[in-house]
């Protein structure tokens, strides 16, 4: 059988190694960072780690129902495709800068994609 | 025998017992201490269950908990015994502890009341010997009249078992004008605690530890910069001490005189108001740090006093390259609005 996007990509250990670097890179995006003013970090952190578990394949218990509430209040602030997209942008390149083949990448960006709908409240 | 049997014959002889609240659970084999609190309708807030989204934080005052359990929290949160209630398969009995406040409180003596600056008073009250705290966590104070204030403690555990804790008067501030005008030496006041993660652990004696406070954000600043110093820390120190002017800042000429003392340890007081700063530094305490520090991948941070500044602060500390688990942070909130 052969490995899982998750194993291929190395686990818990690269969503560790991913998380920061991402955190960072949404953070001081100006087209996303309004939407993170005033949020505790430590929770986002989590949050984003969450994410990005879920983004790599990994396990989670993240339903569609839950990313629409989650993002609702974001949803009545103007979120909508770009926001989406430039999150995305931003996961690829974190998964650039360690080195992540552009072939995974594009795994991983297959894996978000279907969450799109939810997340905007589409 | 193999291991795996020796294990599972071991939960199956192992039902430690969970007690909160005075109610005792048996947490049967197998299940987390989250498993056995929810079957037991307990009300505890939970969301990932598997440790990452911190919902489920509980604490179990008296015997440390599975390390397993405490994976991803701060040093100072596992310091003080919390763990995820997720993540634990307890081996032995465990006493726990949901909401802090519940915490009784006990009556103390004030021992002194002195004036710091023209805003700022120094309450110096006596603790129950009993009382064990790490300096820079906070406590509650209690007026007759159920008025409950929170203030850092500004000092080390010593052997007269005293506080000390610095009150800043507000203009309408119905509890700080009492602390400052009426209450006196010799008067009882009641005291809860201690609360709070933003404290001294001496992890790595080698850290540079950079310390950024607002008016009163000193008192827990101090507290931590006394502590790391008697536990002997050896890398750098810096405290930037921040206000709009003059009467915002106090304890300057000690802090000056400990500095020119201790080789590792800097102190920049800063004025963010006025252009005749004089011998101090001009702008925001937060600002000129981390523009003195653009990287702080390696470094402790502190951070207390206002809110606005705090969370801000820690925005750009992190953005400096600071892990998130190594920024303390303790914000000020007023209390009520004429507070």
């Amino acid at each position: 059988m052969s490995d899982s996007l998750y194993e291929k990509l190395g686990g818990e250990a690269a969503v560790d190694a991913a998380v920061n670097l991402f955190y960072r890179k949404v953070l001081a995006d100006d087209r996303i960072n309004d939407f993170f003013d005033g949020v505790d970090m430590e929770s986002q952190l989590a949050k984003q780690k969450a994410f990005l578990t879920m983004a790599f394949g990994g396990p989670n218990n993240y339903t569609g129902a839950d990313l629409r509430t989650g993002h609702a209040h974001l949803v009545e602030r103007g979120l909508n495709d770009s926001h989406f997209d430039a999150v995305v942008e931003n996961l690829g390149a974190t998964l650039t800068e360690l080195g992540i083949s552009d072939e995974l990448i594009g795994e991983v960006v297959a894996v978000c994609e279907p969450t799109r709908n939810d997340i905007l409240g589409k | 025998m193999a291991p795996l049997l020796v294990a599972a014959l071991f939960y199956t002889f192992t039902m430690p017992k969970l007690t909160l609240n005075s109610t005792t659970y048996t947490n049967q084999a197998g299940d987390t201490v989250l498993d056995t609190l929810l079957a037991n309708q307990v009300e505890i807030p939970y969301a990932c269950q598997q440790g990452s989204c911190q919902s489920c934080l509980i604490r179990s005052p008296e015997q440390a908990p599975p390390e397993e359990s405490q994976k991803g929290l701060k040093e100072t949160q596992r310091a003080r015994n919390f763990f995820l209630a997720c993540q634990c398969h307890p081996s032995e009995d465990m006493a726990l502890e949901l909401d802090s406040n519940e915490q009784p409180f006990v009556a103390v003596n004030v021992i002194s009341i002195t004036s710091l600056n023209e805003e700022t008073i120094e309450l110096i009250i006596q603790h129950p010997s009993d009382f064990i705290f790490h300096p820079g966590q906070f406590i509650n104070l209690r007026r007759q009249d159920g008025i409950i204030r929170s203030y850092s403690i500004a000092n080390c555990k010593n052997t007269d078992n005293t506080l000390e804790l610095h009150v800043r008067k507000l203009p309408d501030g119905d509890f700080s004008t009492w602390a400052s005008d009426v209450l006196k030496a010799g008067d009882t006041i009641e005291m809860q605690g201690p609360f709070g993660d933003c404290f001294y652990i001496q992890d790595d004696p080698e850290q540079p530890l950079l310390l950024i406070g607002t008016g009163t954000g000193l008192a827990p600043l101090a507290g931590i910069l006394q502590d790391a110093l008697a536990k002997g820390h050896t890398g750098p120190i810096h405290l930037y001490h921040g206000s709009r002017d003059l009467s915002g800042l106090y304890r300057i000429d000690e802090l000056r005189t400990l500095a020119s003392e201790t080789s590792n340890f800097h102190y920049t007081p800063c004025l963010s108001g006025t252009s005749e700063h004089g011998e101090f530094k001009f702008g925001r305490a937060n600002t000129e740090a981390l523009k003195d520090f653009p990287e702080l991948k390696n470094h402790r941070i502190y951070l207390c006093g206002h809110p606005s500044m705090v969370k801000s602060a820690q925005r750009e500390a992190y953005l400096s390259g600071a892990a998130l688990h190594q920024i303390f942070a303790d914000a000020f909130t007023v209390n009520n609005p004429n507070e």
